[in-house]
């Protein structure tokens, strides 16, 4: 099986989000960089599959110089081989054009099955994986939490709103991440040595014979204008009657008033 | 040359979810602004007389096509019936609802058309004729203003935003004709797993569990029950097993905008406060005086839930006995209430 693996780096989850003078970007001093959630997820699974029925996870990534830590850690976590986009002419891609480019690139790279992770945690997309699918005409399941694949063929359960559904489809096909598919294991230091030594394939968008006005800012379909910070809340009231029940009484007058409550 | 904006519905369990209800009622306010006609499409199990219900909320035109193969979601067979149609009504808005079908469905249909997407969109501008489209980023941290080149523009509205707006049309009902062609993918099995279960992006009031119920979420249930609201969880709490991961309110998990949020338990990690920051009131019960939720919140009280919740729950019932009628929460903020 030939397995690739989507991946993308994303700030830190606990990090602290501050937007930047342009008023449309973010600054990008005080963050760590993570591989997105959702990916690992994804790598996790790869290995899983690899293990067991044979076969290569190739672990594709476009992004600036610091993805190649995302690249990395996939490697660590097993993976054997990664090929990383770097061009600086992708950058501002929306989600259109990053799908765009990751098909260009797949479609120099023999896939049996591709996994991509639901969402990255930055824009919240929740494109990519079509796109790319899309544009590579193969089918694309989203947001699967189990698979077992049987005779060239894949059974996906996948969740959706409340419903577990499953659904069968031929090889090659993308699917996308949910959580709760696996727990992805941790990298020990003995396996970062040695991703040290496999090989990360470097290409620009000349190489994927990508017109560099299609994709990034120039090819936007989708621009952000403005970033703002969410609004704040004014500062907790805390409830500090002597007992419980004076609590739950002020409380329970307080919601009242504002939210109209009574009983089911 | 006429405006027209497409809303795309979708049926749950033999009724329109609360969503669509929400995203029609966008769609007229914007038809209204750009002189446009609403069109809304209903694909698969739906009798006309239940269609006919989308004039209520300013549908102009009703499309249904009732067809067995389409009766449950498959993302080619709506995919493909939907580039049809777009293709033929030439609309500038499309709109539907960002459920997992939605966003499923949303993110196909933009790479499909090439037509620009605003994802989990909760906002709608037009000024000097530019629409520009209000979304979170970063797990809520940052809301971003964006604007879409091109038509359509697709819009998957996040549930329990938008207001749901009474606006009666006289709606034209007509059948469409569609030709399905066979789906790549198969649905081979359907199982509803939270039966009778609050879908909590669609809540109105949720209670949730943290830590600090050490795996009893009986409190948690009852106050939920009591005051007809999900039930959610942190990831500590799905992380240590006692709740499934559906349950799940944060980051990785749902992100949920209730008018009510009750964090039992609860420390308040980044990544669980961006599942539900957007409640209108969010209020806090946790022993630890330090929890980092207190910050994030409108009202707290430190104590141990499993003394305060009961407190709590006897109150409801004294100041509001039962009055055998069923009615679920109707917050003021909601203009109109489906039920």
């Amino acid at each position: 099986m030939e397995i690739v693996v989507l991946v993308k780096q994303v700030p830190d989850t606990e990090a602290m989000i501050q937007i930047a003078e342009d008023g449309v970007s973010l600054k990008t001093e005080k963050i760590t960089w993570i591989m997105n959630p959702y990916d690992e997820f994804a790598v996790e699974e790869a290995l899983r599959i690899r293990a067991s029925l044979g076969g290569r996870v190739t672990v594709l990534a476009l992004g600036p110089e610091s993805t190649v830590t995302a690249i990395r850690t996939a490697l660590a976590m097993g993976a054997d081989k990664g090929i990383h986009i770097n061009d600086p002419a992708a950058e501002g891609s929306d989600s259109l054009s990053t799908g765009k480019i990751l098909a260009a690139a797949l479609k120099d790279i023999p896939y049996d099955l591709i996994i991509a992770g639901q969402r990255a945690m930055d824009d919240d997309g929740y494109q990519v994986g079509a796109a790319v699918a899309e544009y590579l005409d193969i089918p694309q399941i989203s947001m699967v939490i189990k698979q077992e694949i049987v005779g060239g063929k894949i059974i996906c359960h996948r969740t959706e709103d409340g419903a577990l559904v499953t659904v069968e489809s031929d090889l090659p096909v993308l699917f996308t991440t949910q959580r709760g598919l696996n727990e992805p294991r941790y990298v020990t230091f003995p396996n970062i040595l040695k991703a040290k030594k496999k090989p990360v394939e470097i290409k620009t968008l000349e190489d994927l014979g990508i017109d560099p006005q299609t994709v990034g800012p120039a090819g936007q379909k989708v621009t952000i204008v403005a970033l703002h910070s969410p609004p704040k809340r004014i500062g907790v009231r805390m409830l500090v009657r002597e007992t419980d029940q004076e609590n739950a009484a002020e409380l329970v007058r307080i919601l009242s008033e504002k939210v109209n409550v009574s009983r089911a | 040359m006429s405006s027209r904006v497409l809303v795309i519905t979708e049926r749950q369990d033999g009724s329109f979810g609360k969503v669509t209800y929400e995203a029609l009622s966008e769609g007229r306010r914007i038809a209204d602004c750009i002189n446009a006609e609403v069109t809304v499409a209903v694909l698969g199990d739906c009798r006309e007389a239940d269609a006919l219900e989308l004039e209520e909320y300013g549908a102009d035109t009703i499309l249904l096509a009732e067809i067995a193969s389409l009766s449950s979601y498959g993302t080619d067979s709506y995919v493909n019936v939907l580039e049809k149609l777009a293709k033929e009504l030439r609309p500038q808005i499309i709109l539907l609802g960002a459920t997992d079908h939605g966003k499923d469905l949303a993110a196909q249909l933009s790479a499909r058309l090439d037509a620009g997407l605003a994802m989990e969109c909760t906002g709608i501008k037009l000024e000097n004729g530019e629409f520009t489209f209000t979304r979170p980023m970063y797990g809520g941290k940052v809301i971003a203003d964006i604007k879409i080149k091109g038509y359509p523009k697709i819009v998957a509205v996040r549930p329990n935003v938008m207001k749901m707006e009474i606006n009666r049309r006289k709606a034209v009902i007509k059948d469409l004709a569609v030709v399905v062609g066979k789906g790549r993918t198969l649905v081979i099995g359907k199982k509803v797993q939270s039966e009778g279960k609050i879908n909590l992006t669609e809540a109105d009031i949720i209670v949730s569990g943290g830590r600090g119920t050490r795996g009893d979420f009986g409190p948690i249930e009852a106050l939920a029950s009591l005051l007809d609201g999900g039930v959610g969880a942190s990831r500590a709490a799905v992380d240590a097993g006692w709740r499934p991961h559906n349950d799940q309110v944060g980051q990785t998990g749902k992100v949920v905008s209730p008018t009510l949020y009750i964090a039992c338990g609860i420390s308040g990690a980044i990544q669980h406060l961006a599942g539900m920051s957007t409640a209108k009131y969010i209020v806090a019960i946790n022993i630890d005086s330090e929890a980092p939720i207190f910050a994030k919140s409108d009202f707290g009280i430190t104590g141990d839930l499993f003394k305060v919740i009961p407190a709590i729950v006897n109150e409801l019932r004294t100041k509001f006995p039962a009055t055998g009628i069923s009615r679920p929460l109707c917050p003021a903020a909601v203009s109109i209430a489906l039920f």
